[in-house]
C-alpha cells in the first residue's frame, strides 16, 4: 500500500436521456475526475420529428400547428414567430389590425410568465427546493386554463393565424387576465421569499456555471442566458415586432455571468411581463382581428357560410393555399428561452420551399460544455436548469 | 441603411468576391464566392462588427447548378444591422470551409447542416451527425429524400 496505488484517471459516465433533471431527453456523456466534470458532451436528437421537412410538404397555414410542438412550454411564442415571418414574406406586416397585435403581445407575455414558471419550478426542484415547484405550477395552471378557454387546448394552442387571430377573445377573458396579473407580483414575491434570501439556494447558484459576455456572444447564446452575462440585448426592444416598441418595459440585465444572475434576470422579466400584459389590457379596444387580405387570410366561419366570396376564398386557401412571391426572409422573436427565428425560402408555390427554424435552446445548449467544465457533478443539474432548455425545440 | 453600408464596404474591399446583392422585404442577401467565405466572414466580424451568427443553414435547389446553397444570417449587436450571406455549393464536392473558427456558434449549426442536408464543412473540428443516429443513411432535408423515409411506400393519402 503506497503511492503506487493512487491512480490518476478519469471516469466516463452516462447521464440521461432518461434522467429527471435533463428536462426531457438530453443525454450527456460526462468525463469525471472524482466529482469534478472534466468534459460534458451532449447527445441530442432523441425527439427529432423532422418538422422542417414536414413543413416543406404543407401549406403555410398548415405549418402553424407544427410550431406549437417546438418549444411546447411557450407555444404561443412559436406561433407568433412563424406568423410574423410569413406576414413579412407576404408584405402583410403593416396590414395587421391593432387589436390582433395587442392580443398577440398580451398572450406572448402571459406565455413568457408561464414558461418562466416552469423554469423556476424545475430549477428549484432540481436543486432540492420542492415547495417552489408546487407554487409555480399552481400559477401556471391559471394560465393553462386561460389557454384552454381561448383555444380549447392547454398546451398546443394553435391560436394565431397568418393575418391575425383564429378567434376573438372569449367573454370574461379580460377579467381572468386582469385578476391574474393583479395577483402575480405577490406570487413572485413569495418565490423570492422562499429562494432569494435562502443561504442554500445562494450557495448552489452563485459562481456556478459562469460564462463571460464574450463567450456568450461567440457561442450565439440568446435570451435570459445572454442578459445574465451582462449583454444588453432584447429583440423586443432592439428589433421590435408586433408593436413592442410602443410598450414601456425594462430589459433585465445582470453582469454576474453565473446561475444566480440568470435567476435574477428571469424573475425581473416575469415582473416586466406583468407590466406589459397590463398595458396591453388597457389598450385593448374592440375591432377587427384579421387583416383585410382575402386571398391569404382564412375568412371567419360566418363569412364562409353566408357569402359566396367567403366560401370561394375559404375553399381556395384550404385546398390550394396561397402563393407568396419568391424570395427569402428571416424573422426572429424573443422567446422566453432566447431568439427563435424562422428563415423561409419561397419559390412562389403554396408551400415553403425551405424553412429553417433557429432554435434558441439548441444554440444555448452548445454553451453547456463550456459552462459545465470544472464544475462539481452535483452542480451540473443547476447548469442544465439555468439554461432553460426544451428538447422539443432542440430536436425539432 | 447600415446594411447597405456593409454591402458597399464589402464590395469595395473584395470586389471580385461579391457576386450579387438582393433586397427583399428589407432583408439584404449577398451572394459571395464560396472559396472566400472564411476571409469575408472574418472581415465582417473584425472590421464591420458582425459579431453574432444568428443562424446557418443549407438549401437544396434540386435541378439547378450548383445544386446547394449555404446561408449565413449575421447580426451586428451594436448597430442592430442584419445581413445575410449566401454561397453556392456544387453537387460533386458538396463542401464549404467551416466558419466555426470565426463564430463558435457555427460548430453545431454546421453539424446540423451536414446531418440533415449532407453539405460537409472542411476543417470543421468535430463534424459528426447531431440529430440523427450515427449510422443513419442519407440526408433527409435533401429534396430527393422521400418524406416517408427511404424504405417505405409513399403515403397514398392526402398530405395537404
Amino acid at each position: 500500500m503506497g503511492h503506487a496505488m493512487v491512480k490518476n484517471e478519469t471516469m466516463t459516465i452516462n447521464m440521461g436521456p432518461q434522467h429527471p433533471s435533463t428536462h426531457g431527453v438530453l443525454q450527456l456523456i460526462l468525463e469525471l475526475d472524482g466529482e469534478i466534470v472534466k468534459k460534458a458532451t451532449p447527445h441530442i436528437g432523441f425527439l427529432h420529428r423532422g418538422i422542417e421537412k414536414l413543413s416543406e410538404h404543407r401549406t403555410y397555414h398548415q405549418v402553424i400547428p407544427l410550431t406549437d410542438r417546438l418549444d411546447y412550454l411557450a407555444p404561443m411564442h412559436n406561433n407568433l414567430g412563424y406568423v410574423l415571418a410569413v406576414e413579412k414574406l407576404l408584405g402583410l406586416t403593416e396590414a395587421i389590425p391593432e387589436r390582433a397585435k395587442v392580443v398577440r403581445v398580451m398572450l406572448a407575455e402571459l406565455t413568457r410568465i408561464k414558461s418562466h414558471l416552469v423554469w423556476l419550478a424545475c430549477h428549484a426542484l432540481d436543486i432540492g427546493a420542492m415547495t417552489v415547484f408546487i407554487y409555480c405550477f399552481r400559477e401556471r395552471e391559471r394560465i393553462m386554463d386561460m389557454y384552454e378557454k381561448l383555444s380549447g387546448a392547454r398546451m398546443t394552442s394553435n391560436y394565431f393565424r397568418i393575418g391575425g387571430l383564429s378567434a376573438d377573445l372569449p367573454a370574461g377573458f379580460e377579467q381572468d387576465v386582469r385578476s391574474f396579473i393583479d395577483e402575480m407580483p405577490g406570487h413572485i414575491d413569495t418565490y423570492e421569499g422562499l429562494l432569494t434570501g435562502n443561504k442554500i439556494w445562494q450557495k448552489r447558484l452563485q459562481g456556478v456555471g459562469t460564462i463571460s459576455a464574450k463567450d456568450a456572444i461567440d457561442l450565439g447564446v440568446t435570451g435570459p442566458s445572454l442578459r445574465g452575462s451582462g449583454v444588453d440585448w432584447d429583440l423586443r426592444r432592439d428589433l421590435p415586432y408586433s408593436g413592442y416598441e410602443t410598450y414601456d418595459f425594462k430589459v433585465a440585465v445582470d453582469a454576474g455571468c453565473d446561475t444566480w444572475a440568470r435567476y435574477k434576470v428571469r424573475l425581473i422579466e416575469m415582473r416586466e411581463s406583468v407590466k406589459i400584459v397590463r398595458q396591453a389590457l388597457d389598450r385593448l379596444k374592440p375591432g377587427p382581428i384579421l387583416a383585410d387580405a382575402p386571398k391569404v387570410v382564412l375568412p371567419p366561419k360566418k363569412d364562409v357560410v353566408n357569402s359566396i366570396e367567403g366560401l370561394i376564398h375559404h375553399f381556395k386557401i384550404i385546398s390550394e393555399g396561397f402563393k407568396p412571391e419568391a424570395g427569402e426572409i428571416y424573422l426572429g422573436v424573443e422567446n422566453p428561452k432566447g431568439e427563435v427565428g424562422f428563415f423561409i425560402v419561397s419559390d412562389g408555390s403554396p408551400r415553403p420551399y425551405r424553412m429553417k427554424i433557429r432554435p434558441a435552446s439548441f444554440v444555448n445548449l452548445q454553451a453547456l460544455p463550456k459552462m459545465a467544465e470544472g464544475q462539481m457533478l452535483a452542480d451540473l443539474v443547476a447548469v442544465i436548469g439555468t439554461l432553460d432548455i426544451v428538447l422539443g425545440e432542440i430536436d425539432r | 441603411m447600415s446594411e447597405n453600408a456593409a454591402v458597399s464596404q464589402l464590395s469595395e474591399k473584395f470586389p471580385g468576391s461579391v457576386l450579387a446583392v438582393t433586397e427583399f422585404r428589407g432583408d439584404t442577401t449577398i451572394l459571395v464566392k464560396k472559396e472566400e467565405i472564411v476571409v469575408l466572414c472574418t472581415f465582417l466580424k473584425k472590421e464591420l462588427g458582425f459579431n453574432f451568427l444568428v443562424d446557418l443553414c443549407g438549401i437544396d435547389n434540386l435541378g439547378q447548378t450548383p445544386r446547394y446553397a449555404v446561408v449565413y444570417n449575421l447580426r451586428n449587436l451594436s448597430s442592430k444591422a442584419n445581413l445575410r450571406l449566401k454561397v453556392l455549393v456544387e453537387q460533386s464536392t458538396a463542401q464549404v470551409d467551416t466558419v466555426s473558427g470565426v463564430w463558435a456558434t457555427a460548430n453545431w449549426l454546421e453539424r446540423e447542416c451536414w446531418d440533415l442536408m449532407g453539405i460537409s464543412f472542411a476543417n470543421h473540428p468535430d463534424l459528426r451527425r447531431i440529430l440523427l443516429p450515427a449510422d443513419w443513411q442519407g440526408h433527409p432535408l435533401r429534396k430527393d429524400y422521400p418524406l416517408q423515409g427511404p424504405d417505405r411506400e409513399p403515403y397514398q393519402g392526402r398530405l395537404s
